[in-house]
């Protein structure tokens, strides 16, 4: 990554801030943890998930089930490249009947993958209500999705690109924009246009 | 990978992705809704020249959970009862727009012809030709043993198997030892003579006349069928004398080691070369075989016609 076209826009502490404050709303709007469900889309939005569950546990000291939840089979554009591999799909045993679901996502863009989200939900399951949680939402939508709570809205212009990067994986906790997109990779897709 | 022909075609990258892939798609199975729309709007045709029970339903079950049409063909009550030749079929089935061919065909190598003659534009996936190959088969075997033996994950390193019976007529042996082979895991076969096929020194396997040694450090032990419909001779005295010399019983089972599998790709000749007690056991593996067999088409199915299958080499 060419560092110096990028431009920082939140730091460890930032993201640190977002995710308690989105743990605090999602608590807040569900008056309180019982039968809520995180479930994360692969793969930052996992983590992301993970540590949102965490802050819950931190404050409300009660544990909330967390899952991954994999769109690829129900993507709109899977004609259009070669067959991906899958990630993984692990839902909490309860399973998601009648629990309030929230999905974690890093990036909300398009909001083709929510879609896709959406359906994997109904083959699940039917839970008594869906939400939406993501890191960063940077506009562009091209389906009527809007999400519940967001860690930071960020205007960016179809040019530029917006990378999380998560300690887990990356090595650090660090939103960045780029100036000029790089050509689209697997894991980075959450700021690229699909 | 546009087609599935042979076990040997599959890099050990490849392989694992397959099996990866059946993992994640296992689930489906466990869900409310066994449904997914990854392939609606495909068409699959079951192309059945030779008759199957697992296999044909297997696909057929695989491809129907992804959403795709699947068309039954059996040469019995089809056009080819009339005479009517391969080329001419594929053509029918290249004009009502398959775009994969599952085949199973009595003789070797039809699914090769079938994939590179230009007849048809979709992909090809071998069902078992002749006494060639059986590459899902081999797949399914391979989960089963991953499932069972290294945890699920990666490949088959170090693994040790021991394969017995009818290797002369077995499709499944051959994809096996060369799949197996690819994984990392070390094969040995085990045979009479008779029942050994040429070039047998060839194979990337040990070759054994003796099934009580090569049981004793074997992690999974694969029993073959006894392919009566294709034997053309006497292969061995009686059905008895081979059952006690190579079939495995209780007893035989008792020598090997502990948590070790018993797998047979089905049908079974109860008796012949496996014992009843021993099929029914716990350390026998061989229903969860068909279970997985599902799992490992859906995989196969999803990777060849799930993403652009346009302009991809083969």
């Amino acid at each position: 990554m060419d560092v110096s076209r990028a431009h920082i826009v939140l730091d460890d502490a930032d993201i640190g801030r977002a995710i308690r404050r989105i743990a605090h709303e999602i608590v807040e709007r569900a008056r309180g943890s019982e039968g809520l469900i995180l479930l994360g889309i692969p793969t930052r939005g996992v983590l992301l998930a993970q540590r949102i569950a965490d802050a819950i546990a931190a404050t409300e000291g009660t544990d909330v089930p967390t899952g991954s939840l994999d769109i690829t089979l129900y993507r709109d554009d899977l004609r259009l490249r070669p067959a991906r591999a899958l990630e993984s799909t692990s839902i909490p045993v309860e399973g998601i009947d009648g629990k309030t679901v929230v999905l974690v996502d890093d990036v909300l863009y398009s909001g083709r993958t929510v879609r896709a989200a959406l359906d994997a939900l109904n083959d699940l399951g039917r839970p008594a209500a869906v939400r939406l949680a993501v890191l960063i939402d940077r506009g562009h939508r091209e389906l009527p999705i809007r999400p519940d709570f967001v860690g930071k809205n960020l205007p960016t212009s179809f040019a530029e690109q917006v990378r999380v990067e998560v300690a887990e994986i990356d090595g650090h906790d660090r939103v960045t924009i780029l100036e000029s997109p790089e050509p689209p990779t697997a894991e980075h897709e959450g700021g690229q246009r699909r | 990978m546009r087609h599935l022909l042979s076990a040997a075609d599959l890099t050990r990258d490849e392989a694992v992705l397959i099996l990866d892939t059946a993992s994640e798609l296992a689930t489906v199975t466990d869900r409310s809704v066994k449904k997914l729309p990854t392939l609606r709007g495909r068409t699959v045709v079951n192309l059945f020249f030779e008759d199957s029970t697992r296999t044909r339903i297997s696909f057929e079950v695989a491809a129907k959970r992804l959403s795709a049409d699947v068309i039954n063909f059996a040469a019995k009550g089809s056009s080819v009862s009339k005479g009517e030749s391969l080329k001419d079929t594929a053509l029918t089935l290249e004009a009502i727009g398959a775009d994969a061919v599952i085949i199973r065909h009595g003789a070797s190598g039809a699914p090769h012809r079938l994939a590179h003659a230009g007849w048809i534009g979709g992909s090809v996936i071998n069902a078992g030709d002749g006494t060639h190959e059986h590459p899902t088969q081999a797949l399914l075997d391979a989960f089963t043993l991953r499932r069972h033996l290294t945890n699920g994950e990666g490949d088959l390193a170090g693994v040790r198997v021991t394969i017995v019976g009818d290797v002369l007529h077995s499709r499944v042996a051959r994809s096996n030892v060369l799949l197996l082979q690819t994984l990392g895991a070390h094969t040995t076969v085990v045979a009479p003579p008779t029942l050994l096929p040429v070039g047998i020194e060839s194979w990337p396997c040990d070759v054994s006349y003796d099934i009580d040694t090569a049981l004793t450090d074997a992690d999974a032990v694969m029993m073959l069928r006894v392919q009566g419909e294709r034997m053309r001779a006497a292969f061995f005295p009686s059905a008895n004398e081979y059952s006690r010399a190579y079939g495995l019983n209780a007893e035989r089972l008792r020598t090997m080691r502990p948590g070790s599998i018993v797998l047979h790709p089905g049908p079974m000749n109860r008796g012949m070369e496996i014992s009843a007690d021993v099929a029914d056991s716990d350390r026998s593996v061989i229903v969860e075989q068909v279970a997985n067999g599902v799992s490992i088409r859906m995989a196969v199915l999803y990777l060849l016609l799930g993403g652009n299958t346009k302009g991809q080499g083969s």
